[in-house]
């Protein structure tokens, strides 16, 4: 269908695939680039000072290792709503299982977290039901998990403050926060992993065509639930970080992360559809939620409710203009 | 959604209008047939299952006012389902029903004194709105449904929280309240407008030119296009139909509370109205609508959840129940066409 459009076309120096393209790819970072930029100009060093940048990066960093597995999944040409309720769950388990030591702390989340994913994965690309669904379900059965495991929401489990835990995960190095930095290995990993190996060209292989994939041999199946297992423990990790951060864990986090996460994975140019998306682009569109929320932050007469309407409307027009470009690109179809 | 999503290669089951017996495979086995049955009327099964064990061991479940209490409690969800049922069945979906909930909620006490009614329609006017944005974002733009309506639903709550001044506003408004806690004849008005809704849906699905439209745009849309069919408006109906159920939905929860609490209202709907859709026997591929289904679906949640708290386990407990219903449902109607 493309090289159709594209013959049809052929005498037009930039066509609309290479402009969709540049968009998707180069899109989200141009305009993270603007808003820096326009924020910087308009409040100076209130928002552009090393205090409140910290602060950005700090609270960007769950957002953007969440974000990390969604683009997995959506590149696979899955979604993963459980991830809010993992956060959740990965959470209370962290400051539940704290009073053991610190490596329990860690290794608790870690395991339930992981056979949620691993769950999702199984129903998902060996029972072949519909991810929505699936991850809907889990959705439901973690926040469940997570609140059964404080009796309710009753109970808030503390994390004493003499542990490993705490102390490595409120340190500081130049000032940024733990979290920062493992959200950091953790992009330059995933980088590696979906650009660089055959599992990654696997999961855009998959998410272009399932059925392309399957007849090349491609372990359509296993690569399906390796990428919800990456989803689940990306989510778990962000939820050590938190208890250790906050030095408690709440069952009643983490709702709509996942719709915020997806909405990141989007307007990074990453098609819902599969096959097509970038993790920088990820990167630059949890970058750009939060700077936006911060900004609107710095506006002190507007409300704190703003931030959603504009983080609504901006995913909107970004997916607007998305789609308005890769249209051009492949008409005929709708 | 989307083919990609669904991973599966079986050709879709696109032509079944609704209502009809899926008799899609001539001279499949007797056994097939009784399979088939399960599938088809999974939720009946399961709600008479339920009913039987509250009427065994739930004290005081079969009394009336325990069973008025069930069905006035699961009103909103019903009325927002039967409008995510019309979204699905076109192969789409609805995030932004909780927040047109909120938005009505925090308009009617805006407009209350221009009279209740004005304030009400005022509220359902917003849903048409916000229906009628979402319906030209998908069908005009051609943005996926997901995408389209997550952007209404982050973006809705704020805005009603910014109508409503983040507060809750007690309304005491003897005509609203009518209609929130009254009752015809013993029944409770708001299951009467549910009843009168499904009644109106059902007929409009099942014998209007609309409802055949409806379900080969859901089927199959290119065919439906290369057909001649009006796919843009369909789709654009159907979007506008949930905004206004759900703006329904916003009222008659406002009506029955005696407030209007725009942080809360209609919060996660959009996950209930989508489980009773798919439990009712609505797959998520579009292409089939199931009406009855439907409330039965949404009545199947309120149920469990009931039965849970009747029998003092907590609340969690329930929702990890609902997460094993909806992915055993599922997985039983799976073969047919891919759910």
């Amino acid at each position: 269908m493309t090289t159709l459009s594209t013959a049809g076309r052929g005498r037009r120096q930039v066509t609309p695939e290479a402009l969709a393209a540049f968009a998707r790819r180069a899109g989200a970072p141009l305009v993270l680039v603007l808003v820096l930029v326009v924020g910087t100009a308009a409040f100076g060093g209130s928002f552009a000072g090393p205090q409140n940048l910290r602060n950005v990066a700090l609270d960007s960093s769950y957002l953007v290792l969440i974000a990390i597995g969604m683009t997995f999944v959506i590149v696979s040409g899955g979604i993963d709503l459980s991830v809010g309720s993992v956060f959740a769950l990965s959470g209370v388990l962290t400051a539940y299982a704290a009073q053991w030591g610190s490596a329990a702390a860690i290794a608790l989340p870690l395991a339930v977290c992981g056979v949620i994913g691993l769950l999702n994965g199984l129903l998902i690309g060996r029972a072949r039901i519909a991810p929505f669904i699936v991850t809907l379900a889990t959705l439901l059965f973690a926040r469940g998990l997570a609140f059964a495991a404080s009796q309710e929401g009753n109970k808030v489990y503390l994390i004493p403050h003499d542990l490993v835990l705490t102390d490595v995960g409120q340190a500081r190095l130049l000032g940024l926060s733990t979290p920062v930095f493992v959200a950091a290995v953790a992009f330059a990993v995933g980088l590696v992993v979906l650009n660089r190996t055959r599992f990654g060209q696997a999961v855009y292989a998959i998410g272009g065509s399932p059925e392309s994939a399957e007849l090349m041999g491609l372990p359509v199946a296993r690569v399906r639930v390796v990428v919800y297992v990456l989803s689940a423990l990306l989510a778990a990790v962000a939820g050590i970080l938190v208890a250790a951060q906050t030095s408690s864990g709440l069952p009643t986090i983490g709702e709509g992360r996942e719709l915020e996460a997806i909405a990141a994975v989007v307007i990074g140019g990453t098609l819902l559809s599969g096959g097509i998306g970038t993790l920088t682009g990820t990167l630059a569109g949890a970058l750009l939620l939060k700077v936006i929320q911060n900004l609107i932050n710095q506006v002190g007469t507007l409300s704190s409710y703003y931030q959603q309407v504009v983080s609504g409307v901006f995913l909107l027009l970004v997916v607007l203009i998305q789609t308005g470009l890769s249209r051009r690109s492949a008409e005929g179809e709708a | 959604m989307t083919e990609p999503m669904t991973g599966t290669a079986a050709p879709r089951d696109n032509t079944a209008p609704a209502g009809d017996p899926p008799g899609r495979l001539p001279g499949a086995s007797r056994e097939n047939a009784v399979l088939r049955q399960v599938r088809d009327h999974g939720v009946y099964v399961a709600i008479g299952v339920l009913l039987l064990f509250n009427l065994l061991f739930t004290p005081n479940f079969a009394t009336v006012g325990n069973l008025r209490l069930q069905l006035v409690q699961v009103v909103p969800v019903a009325i927002v389902a039967l409008g995510m049922a019309l979204v699905v069945a076109t192969e789409g979906i609805d995030l932004s029903v909780g927040s047109v909930m909120a938005i009505t909620a925090a308009i009617i006490p805006l407009y209350l004194g221009y009279g209740p009614w004005v304030a009400v329609g005022v509220g359902i006017a917003a849903g048409v709105v916000v229906g009628a944005f979402n319906g030209t974002m998908v069908a005009v733009f051609g943005i996926q449904p997901i995408i389209a309506t997550l952007g209404v639903l982050v973006a809705g709550r704020a805005l009603a929280l910014v109508l409503a001044d983040g507060r809750l506003v007690e309304i005491f408004d003897p005509s609203l309240q009518s209609l929130g806690n009254g009752t015809l004849g013993g029944v409770p008005v708001t299951v009467l407008i549910v009843a009168a809704l499904a009644a109106v849906v059902g007929v409009a699905v099942r014998w209007s030119i609309f409802g055949r439209r409806l379900v080969a745009v859901g089927g199959n849309r290119t065919a439906a296009r290369l057909a001649g069919l009006p796919v843009r408006r369909t789709l654009l109906v159907v979007y506008v139909a949930s905004g206004a159920l759900a703006a329904l939905a916003g009222v008659v929860n406002t009506a029955r509370l005696g407030a209007s609490d725009p942080s809360f209202v209609g919060l996660l709907i959009e996950l209930s109205a989508i489980t009773a859709v798919v439990v009712g026997g609505t797959p998520l591929s579009g292409g089939r609508i199931r009406v009855v289904g439907t409330l039965l679906g949404a009545l199947l949640m309120q149920l469990i959840a009931a039965t849970v708290i009747q029998h003092d386990l907590p609340d969690s407990v329930a929702r990890m129940i609902q997460a094993a219903i909806i992915v055993v449902a599922v997985y039983v109607q799976r073969d047919r066409g891919g759910a």
